[in-house]
């Protein structure tokens, strides 16, 4: 009856959704390549190159003397907040990708083209807010 | 050119049936990569003349004529050194991580486009896939630099963390700044977008010329390259995260931060240099076939890279936080609402 609403499932099987896939298909085998390709030299360097460990070879390196103590000790990250702050701020870019693709389209039309800028001025305005205050605060200084 | 390729197209077909499609992504894909390999080896040694004559020396000249042979002789020398694992180390993460730098670097370039239709995928949200995976590449490093269990290694790591943190937001901003004026995440239209009779003039570099610099200033920092290399710091944590690393296991990791220098070149050519396009399209520019452009602008920005490399002394990683965070920020947000503000007037010409 309705041809065009088949519910979700049928998603995949539309032709378009199908050669969108097809599109990716390259993309999925270049990944595979590259891990390929990753691994070919490490097993090359281990099948031809020699292999004589001591213990003094493996130890960690530290200008020649014995490792003081293991290398997972207690570290002050002071970047920490910093990271934080990072993880908001790329899910705002994120939010931005698809208003950007639409923008031209947007000023094009005689309706939406203040709206749509205007939007998303107040979207970045709170983003700028969040970010002036963790300034201000001191979140991105090193000490 | 174009008939011999669909001549082969339909023999093939005609030969594997459904196999076909696999065998020539294959084909294609070693046609890219092979190229690759060529460049980087040979990015090597034009590194290390650039930088010897910048230096006043001549650098490398002993193997094959003017050092011609000198990447090959280093492959071949890397390939006999042996893969040491340290006794402390998580010897799976150790193995895995300089393939998991590697294969980002290499897959990004299936959407990389080389010339007009010259693509390997031609997929729509190309430029998504290239952020994703140049923001993987990362995780090699800082697992590199864990999985060592060398003090110096992990600090590399912790650095590695802090860099990418401070530079990938302002990187992300650039690129929301490059899809207004494009209007489309897939690189080849990204080019058609700059495409005119104005040639140069129509390239995105011009309107957007503080995003150019953030771009590729954060694509120096992508790449760990000088004055941003505070992951590899030679001179003060001796080689950072691959300081452990050694033979083919080390070679992957100067493999990877080449492609990525490669990448990045491509990637600022295409976004803002107009990729393919000559110049001027005018007789004696647009003979040269497409490719040939976006080999030269490729290389001009890899000289760049080069140049940066022998000029400026290694920031801080503080100095670098500051400068992603308090200096690059403010101003991508700032264009970017400069550009849609621009956009609504007529005096946008792109």
């Amino acid at each position: 009856m309705c041809s065009r609403n088949k519910g979700p499932a049928d998603g995949l099987a539309s032709p378009s959704a199908q050669t969108m896939l097809e599109n990716y298909f390259p993309v999925f085998v270049f990944i595979l390549v590259g891990l390929a390709f990753g691994c070919a030299p490490i097993f090359l360097g281990w099948l031809i190159a020699p292999n004589r460990p001591d213990s003094e070879k493996l130890s960690p390196f530290e200008c020649g003397f014995e490792a003081f103590e293991d290398a997972r000790m207690k570290f002050d990250v002071r970047f920490y907040l910093i990271a934080i702050i990072f993880i908001l701020f790329d899910l705002e870019i994120a939010f931005l990708f698809p208003w950007a693709v639409i923008f031209k389209d947007i000023v094009s039309s005689e309706a939406m083209r203040l709206f749509g800028f205007i939007e998303m001025m107040i979207f970045i305005g709170i983003l700028v807010l969040g970010y002036v205050y963790a300034w201000a605060r001191g979140a991105l200084d090193w000490e | 050119m174009m008939e011999l390729l669909q001549a082969i197209e339909q023999m093939g077909q005609s030969l594997l049936g459904v196999a076909w499609v696999p065998v020539w992504t294959l084909v294609k894909i070693v046609a890219i990569v092979a190229p690759l390999m060529i460049g980087i080896a040979y990015l090597t040694l034009a590194e290390r003349k650039v930088i010897g004559y910048m230096q006043v020396r001549i650098g490398p000249n002993r193997v094959g004529y003017y050092g011609l042979l000198q990447p090959l002789a280093d492959g071949i020398k890397l390939m006999f050194k042996e893969i040491i694992i340290p006794t402390g180390s998580n010897r799976f993460l150790f193995v895995v991580a300089p393939v998991l730098a590697l294969m980002p670097a290499l897959a990004a370039w299936a959407v990389v486009p080389f010339a007009d239709g010259m693509v390997l995928a031609n997929v729509n949200a190309g430029l998504l896939y290239i952020l994703a995976m140049t923001s993987l590449g990362v995780y090699g490093i800082i697992i590199a630099g864990w999985a060592s269990n060398s003090k110096y290694a992990f600090l590399g790591a912790m650095r590695s963390a802090a860099q990418i943190v401070s530079y990938e937001i302002a990187m992300g901003f650039a690129l929301v700044c490059v899809l207004m004026a494009a209007q489309s995440m897939n690189l080849g239209d990204i080019v058609h977008g700059q495409q005119g009779k104005a040639g140069l003039f129509g390239w995105y570099f011009i309107p957007l010329f503080p995003m150019f610099l953030v771009y590729l200033i954060a694509g120096v920092a992508e790449t760990n390259r000088a004055p941003f290399d505070m992951a590899e710091g030679e001179s003060e944590i001796v080689a950072g995260f691959h300081v452990e690393y050694s033979g083919m296991a080390f070679a992957l990791f100067f493999l990877a931060e080449y492609a990525n220098m490669i990448l990045i070149a491509a990637l600022t050519s295409i976004m803002f240099l107009g990729g393919w396009l000559p110049p001027f399209d005018v007789a004696p520019f647009n003979w040269l076939p497409g490719l040939f452009w976006m080999l030269a602008k490729m290389s001009f920005v890899l000289f760049l890279f080069l140049w940066f490399r022998a000029t400026f002394p290694r920031y801080r990683y503080d100095q670098l936080m500051r400068l992603g965070w308090k200096v690059f920020i403010p101003l991508t947000l700032i264009w970017v609402v400069v550009v849609g503000a621009w956009m609504q007037t007529r005096f946008w010409l792109w």
